[in-house]
């Protein structure tokens, strides 16, 4: 077991950084590629996830612990950010029994 | 998996099983309450709200609304142009591989509650008007309709 340990604990913070990119990369395709506002706002939800881990992976590395907090705050966004989002979207599917984004181009002169 | 299978409910079960190897991630970083915090907040309350929304709007996948191929190619090369130059802006810089400072407890309860209750505190205090706000406006949102109907 603390073999494993110490293994995982020596993937270097390069590793990290590759995949946290990668996995925001995803979010950014997924927002330009889907026409579902939920699925868009899923895709958000994961570009957060990947600073998220990339916070944690930078401060277990320095050992500082003012990181984790940072990720703590960035939840508390997101979850803010979610309920008012949904609202949003419940709201517009009222309106225009509609997900898609196409539907509210009014806005568009 | 979550942007490209068509059924938005697969699509929101993908990202629980991604959220969950995120979990996985923090505890092997040593980073055990924000595991916790990460497994309650994101894969209980943030799933379930995204399901229930799912299932309220009563979407299926005839009507799910895809976009046209050539957008969604160039929805892609997009996404590989950025992952290309993050990757040829990291090959460029070498952090320091080894850990600092092996501390086993930094991501415990204690050591962040000290950090978060002394130089946190008006972030937090800011954070939790900023939930009261979202609650309120979510109220909002959700009320008004009913009100007109």
């Amino acid at each position: 077991m603390e073999n494993i340990v110490d293994q995982i604990q020596g993937v270097p913070l390069n590793h990290y950084i590759i995949f946290c990119s990668i996995m925001f990369a995803i979010g950014v395709t997924g927002v330009l590629i889907r026409r579902n506002i939920i699925i868009i706002m899923m895709s958000i939800e994961l570009m957060l996830n990947s600073v998220n881990l990339l916070l944690v992976a930078f401060s277990a590395y320095r050992g500082d612990p003012s990181g984790q907090v940072f990720v703590f705050f960035v939840m508390a966004l997101a979850a803010a950010e979610v309920a008012v989002g949904l609202a949003i979207i419940v709201m517009v599917y009222r309106n225009t029994k509609s997900v898609d984004i196409e539907s509210l181009s009014k806005l568009r002169w | 998996m979550t942007i490209f299978t068509k059924n938005p409910v697969h699509s929101v079960l993908y990202l629980v099983i991604t959220f969950f190897t995120l979990t996985i991630h923090y505890i092997l970083l040593n980073a055990q309450f924000l595991a916790v915090v990460n497994f309650i907040v994101y894969m209980g309350a943030i799933m379930v709200l995204f399901l229930f929304v799912l299932m309220l709007l009563n979407l299926n996948k005839e009507s799910e609304p895809m976009k046209s191929n050539l957008v969604k190619i160039i929805g892609a090369i997009a996404g590989m142009c950025l992952i290309a130059t993050l990757l040829g802006a990291f090959r460029v810089l070498e952090p320091s591989n080894e850990m600092v400072a092996a501390h086993a407890d930094i991501g415990l309860v204690k050591n962040l509650g000290k950090v978060l209750f002394n130089e946190f505190l008006l972030p937090f205090e800011l954070s939790s008007v900023l939930l009261l706000t979202a609650m309120v406006g979510t109220v909002l949102l959700a009320k008004k309709d009913v009100k007109k109907a």
